[in-house]
């Protein structure tokens, strides 16, 4: 399993799939490309694709 | 204005604005405001923020006070909002700094403000330092408090961190220390402030403030862009536990009774539940929309682990006041409250519904039966308005 953290380039929040996002109702060990298409990040509201794998 | 040495070298260079009430065209800041911008005298003179565009011309004459403006050689600009950027422009032309300093999302911000053409910017990332002569300035992005721009100067020599946004308050005074007013209207103006700015961002005030502290910095004065500066190390504790306090939004024992009315039946419902919250032993305030802004809304529900919000049916609707009050509410992200909705109706009644859906929408936790009326109140419904009160109260309590 991959479990790579993606970087929000907006705003910093580093959405990492073994806590989830439980606020957004995304379980723990949840991929980042299998959250929703309409899934936001939960500090500044950025879309998915403003997202970039931590690196 | 005259300009005020903050610390050797240092000078509050900013702008009181004792007239503009509405706050960036969303909020009311009733006691005015400042825009604070500093001015290190070192071996580079460097110019930290500006001021809003109408106080241009005042500002590079409280420059002027202190040094030629045309020997500034740097300009930190730590967030590209007009109020601390609205002068850039005009400065860059008249000063033709060496360089200009943000943060990598401030570089963006810049561009999509200015369109610049030419200006010596450079981005400084989170540990970046720079050199002014005599002392050293370390960058530290403090990003979504408020802006993806935002940014803080920390001037290790001095003890001072320049917090931009972070800790202000709108009040325009003459004195420009807090210790030099009255504490309880200086906690109003930075709940105030919080309240209808910072609040969204809580979690993200507990990261950076942690990892400030992470830093070890030696600071001994908070400069924020806004209001006054904390000075001495009980201020500077006292401002970043005050932070601490709202971004945790532990509930109290207060209600809000929120509503909005056209012939007076919601009112009417209204403070009924405020006597159900009585009861309980709850301190409560009902609020007439109509009287209030909703910054001023937001900044009482910062007192308060509970909301009752109150609104006829319209038009198969709520009241359009009460919508967009909830609308703010809900981009300002309260969190750990209770919650109450009722309200009165002519033929279909799906104000309390609609209230109950935005109010759980936001991770409000509703408490049921919301209580709805046909025109008129009896005492009936006024009863089951107090038990809702009483239902709230106790919902209340038990998350204290």
């Amino acid at each position: 399993m991959a479990q790579d953290r993606y970087v929000c380039t907006i705003c910093g929040y580093t959405y990492d799939p073994k806590q989830g996002d439980p606020d957004g109702g995304i379980k723990p060990g949840t991929e980042f490309k299998d959250l929703p298409e309409d899934w936001t990040c939960p500090v500044c509201g950025a879309s998915k694709d403003q997202f970039e794998k931590e690196g | 204005m005259r300009p005020v040495e903050i610390k050797k070298d240092i000078f509050w260079v900013g702008a009181v604005d004792w007239s503009t009430i509405d706050f960036h065209g969303y909020s009311l800041a009733r006691k005015g405001t400042t825009y604070n911008a500093y001015l290190v005298k070192d071996e580079k003179i460097t110019l930290f923020d500006t001021v809003k565009a109408p106080f241009c011309e005042e500002f590079i004459e409280t420059i002027a006070q202190v040094v030629d403006p045309a020997k500034i050689d740097y300009i930190v600009a730590n967030h590209l909002e007009p109020d601390h950027a609205g002068c850039l422009a005009r400065l860059v032309e008249l000063v033709k700094p060496e360089k200009i300093f943000v943060s990598p999302m401030g570089k963006r911000s810049l561009e999509a403000h200015f369109h610049p053409q030419g200006w010596p910017v450079e981005e400084m990332k989170t540990g970046s330092t720079l050199s002014l002569g005599k002392r050293t300035v370390t960058f530290i992005e403090t990003r979504m408090l408020h802006w993806p721009d935002s940014m803080s100067s920390y001037l290790a020599e001095d003890k001072l961190l320049i917090t931009n946004d972070a800790f202000g308050q709108n009040l325009a005074t003459t004195e420009r220390f807090a210790d030099e007013i009255d504490r309880s209207k200086l906690r109003a103006a930075m709940s105030a402030y919080y309240g209808n700015i910072v609040l969204p961002y809580s979690s993200v005030v507990e990261k950076t403030l942690a990892a400030i502290q992470g830093m070890n910095l030696d600071i001994d004065m908070l400069a924020p862009d806004h209001g006054l500066i904390f000075r001495g190390e009980a201020d500077v504790r006292y401002a970043i536990e005050t932070y601490l306090e709202f971004a945790a939004q532990k509930p109290k024992n207060r209600a809000l009774v929120v509503y909005d009315t056209m012939w007076h039946s919601t009112e009417k419902m209204a403070f009924a539940v405020v006597d159900g919250l009585m009861d309980e032993g709850v301190s409560a305030r009902a609020m007439h929309l109509k009287s209030f802004h909703q910054s001023d809304v937001m900044t009482e529900l910062m007192y308060c682990g509970a909301l009752a919000v109150g609104s006829p049916t319209l038009n198969n609707g709520i009241l359009p006041g009460i919508a967009g009050l909830l609308t703010y509410m809900k981009g300002l992200r309260p969190q750990n409250k209770v919650a109450a909705a009722f309200g009165s109706f002519g033929w279909s009644g799906e104000c309390v519904n609609i209230l109950k859906n935005l109010l759980t929408d936001m991770n409000f936790e509703v408490v049921e039966p919301q209580v709805k009326v046909k025109h008129v109140p009896d005492k009936d419904v006024l009863a089951q308005c107090v038990e809702l009160g009483r239902t709230l109260g106790r919902a209340l309590k038990a998350k204290l």
